[in-house]
């Protein structure tokens, strides 16, 4: 067994001391992820991995019992993930939802909109450089998981 | 034309900061290559042969005179006083040092133009027809639809790592200039059974390696849905378009491989789900974006011209286009001089087109996907004394749809993935038909020339259709016939074996001969080809 799967847990995935960043109050979670099949014959799993290949809406029955999903990135370059997760916050789910593999900083910001609210990136990113990422864009152009204002709805709704 | 907002204009110039930073610290070193690459390819900046390119967007192809003096501009400033206006009807600039890279984006922005997703496996610039707000024959002016999808594209949170490339055209006329077909999304604005406006869309074409006819996915969306029937499109498409092998990553493919049917059922499914998270911009917005789009205030006035000048009747015939109000036409400055480079202008041919575009046309020019810059609203009355000023620019070559108004890609002359050059043999043809007398003869004729297999240059596409490849490392071209972009899309078949590059000259020279020999009363071209099919042009080729 090599190192990259021999992590306390002893399964795949994450844990929760390689969560460089999260954006939630609630106590990081650390139950070992299973995988979509595995997790869909356990009824009490609590954490799932989603890899590209998986449809995250086999989940969607199952929401209520999950507290982590984590999302794998094999390679930055493939963007299933992205729309894995805006599905899955668009089904209401309101748990931790972990993007981990090859996460880049100039990625934060989608992954954001799109409902990611922890990162557990390959490569640890400078903060500071992370941080400038974030709060790069003032605003957005479309409706997506953050449900942030967009300019369309600024121009004509205003603030409020 | 639509003009940036506050919005806008911070959206754009945060991209410059942004760009600046990353630029710094690959020049300092902090950032490799590899992770470089990324990051200059959303901001529309290759690595070429020789240079970066940089790629900048004319969103839907429309211009004020600012926008492109500032392109002619920067031109002479950090380019080799010249530029490639391109297939996408964007412009290139093919000689760029990346420590001018950010000083450009920022020459941009200031003008509200921008080089945001010219490049990446992302929504790219959006393409319209080029007599969009002009054309006698459009339902209306598409290009407030092109412009609500260009902000909804922009940084899109869930699109912006797809499996390849997406490409976009809108159109609103039942003739296709846009080539609409041949996209990953064509979607025509038409009128509905009720009378209301609505989009149709096709989804699934394209040209490349493999090409495409879009098949039509669903006939009518209503405009209030408009970006959520978009969003579902491009969703199935990010989550089942083939990512395993490059060349298999387009749409078409994945459209091909379902089914259009099947396709459609994910689509529609998707779209209901998306109705009810609620995605769709205010329908308010469309209404703002079209307040850009009003006509000029077009007056009445002569619509004939004196014809006793010869050069200038045959001008007027060949590169005008009939306008909305019978008093005007459209007039398209053809950057196909003989013996010339396809798509390229000068610096100063660029300021010279816009001012032209102040004098003559409200402050708007328009670029076309065929390589052409045209004045959408000219007066008839102004037309003498606006070719006059052509003339003297060297801009008034009368060549439009003939075989010398030639689509050509940059080829191996500057590109890294090209197998065989494409300009040079560009330039032959046009000297070789023009001097022979022959190209006015021939009537409308599209040539279209690329310089390998990933089809720049829209071969797929041309009446004749001339593609590069490297034969043992030798430059050989096969030839095709019998494509088309237009609203009667068809692609083109080859002939059979290849030729050198004097081989191939040859060949186009036979095959128009072909078609003098066998047309009958008004056939173009391909009409004729279509008539009569590829065995006499075979014959004539290989016998």
């Amino acid at each position: 067994m090599t190192e990259a799967f021999d992590n306390e847990a002893g399964s795949l995935g994450s844990g929760p001391d390689q969560v460089q960043f999260r954006f939630r109050d609630d106590e990081p979670v650390g139950d070992a992820t299973l995988t979509v099949d595995a997790a869909l014959e356990q009824p009490d799993a609590a954490a799932v991995r989603i890899e590209p290949g998986d449809d995250a809406r086999d989940l969607l029955e199952h929401l209520g019992r999950l507290s982590l999903v984590e999302i794998n990135f094999p390679s930055f370059a493939d963007g299933r993930g992205y729309s894995a997760a805006r599905i899955l916050r668009e089904a209401g789910y309101t748990g931790e939802l972990r993007a981990v593999g090859d996460v880049l900083v100039d990625q934060l910001a989608h992954m954001r909109r799109c409902g990611f609210d922890a990162f557990a990136p390959d490569a640890p990113m400078d903060e500071a450089a992370a941080k400038r990422a974030l709060g790069l864009y003032d605003n957005v152009y479309q409706n997506a998981a953050d449900r942030r204002r967009t300019i369309a709805e600024l121009r004509h709704w205003g603030q409020t | 034309m639509y003009r940036y907002d506050d919005y806008d204009q911070h959206m754009v110039d945060t991209r410059v900061e942004e760009f600046r930073d990353q630029a710094r610290r690959r020049i300092e070193g902090s950032l490799t290559e590899d992770q470089f690459k990324p990051l200059r390819l959303m901001n529309g900046l290759y690595l070429q042969l020789h240079a970066y390119m940089l790629r900048v967007a004319i969103p839907y192809g429309t211009l004020n005179s600012r926008q492109m003096t500032a392109l002619g501009d920067i031109a002479d400033r950090y380019d080799r006083g010249y530029g490639h206006f391109t297939t996408r009807q964007n412009i290139q600039y093919n000689w760029i040092k990346l420590e001018d890279a950010a000083d450009i984006l920022s020459d941009l922005s200031q003008v509200e133009m921008h080089a945001i997703q010219t490049s990446g496996n992302c929504i790219r610039n959006i393409s319209s027809d080029h007599f969009a707000g002009a054309a006698h024959d459009e339902i209306v002016d598409p290009r407030p639809y092109a412009e609500l999808l260009r902000q909804w594209s922009s940084f899109h949170p869930e699109f912006t790592y797809l499996p390849r490339k997406f490409k976009i055209a809108v159109i609103a006329s039942e003739k296709d200039r846009a080539a609409m077909r041949l996209h990953d999304i064509g979607i025509r604005i038409l009128r509905g059974e009720n009378g209301d406006l609505g989009a149709r869309f096709y989804v699934g074409g394209g040209m490349g390696r493999t090409p495409m006819i879009a098949p039509m996915i669903r006939d009518f969306v209503p405009l209030d849905q408009l970006v959520t029937y978009a969003e579902a499109c491009l969703r199935v498409y990010n989550r089942h378009g083939r990512r395993d092998n490059k060349y298999k990553a387009r749409i078409k493919i994945l459209v091909h491989e379902l089914g259009a049917e099947e396709y459609t059922r994910q689509v529609e499914e998707e779209f209901a789900h998306l109705l009810e998270v609620g995605v769709e911009p205010p329908f308010a917005e469309l209404e703002r974006i079209r307040g850009f789009f009003t006509d000029p205030p077009f007056e009445d006035g002569p619509r004939t011209v004196d014809r006793s000048d010869p050069d200038f009747a045959l001008w007027v015939d060949r590169n005008t286009h009939r306008h909305k109000h019978d008093s005007y036409v459209s007039a398209v400055i053809s950057l196909k001089p003989v013996g010339g480079i396809p798509g390229d202008a000068t610096g100063e041919q660029m300021r010279i087109l816009a001012k032209l575009a102040k004098r003559f046309s409200f402050d708007e020019a328009r670029v076309t996907h065929t390589q052409n810059v045209v004045l959408p609203h000219v007066r008839i009355a102004d037309l003498h004394d606006l070719w006059t000023e052509l003339d003297a620019a060297d801009l008034a070559a009368p060549n439009l749809d003939t075989i010398e108004d030639i689509i050509a890609c940059p080829g191996l002359d500057y590109c890294s993935l090209a197998n065989a050059r494409s300009i040079p043999l560009a330039q032959r043809i046009s000297r070789r038909f023009d001097a022979s007398g022959k190209t006015r003869r021939l009537g409308e004729l599209k040539l279209k020339i690329s310089g390998c297999i990933n089809a720049c240059g829209h071969h797929h596409a041309g009446h004749i259709g001339i593609l590069g490849v490297d034969r043992k490392g030798v430059e050989n071209y096969q030839l095709s016939l019998g494509g088309s972009e237009a609203e009667d899309v068809s692609l083109a078949k080859i002939t059979g074996p290849g030729f050198t590059e004097d081989g191939v000259i040859e060949a186009v020279d036979k095959v128009t001969d072909v078609y003098l020999e066998h047309r009958t009363g008004e056939e173009r071209f391909i009409d004729t080809y279509r008539r009569v099919g590829m065995g006499v042009f075979k014959e004539a080729l290989y016998d």
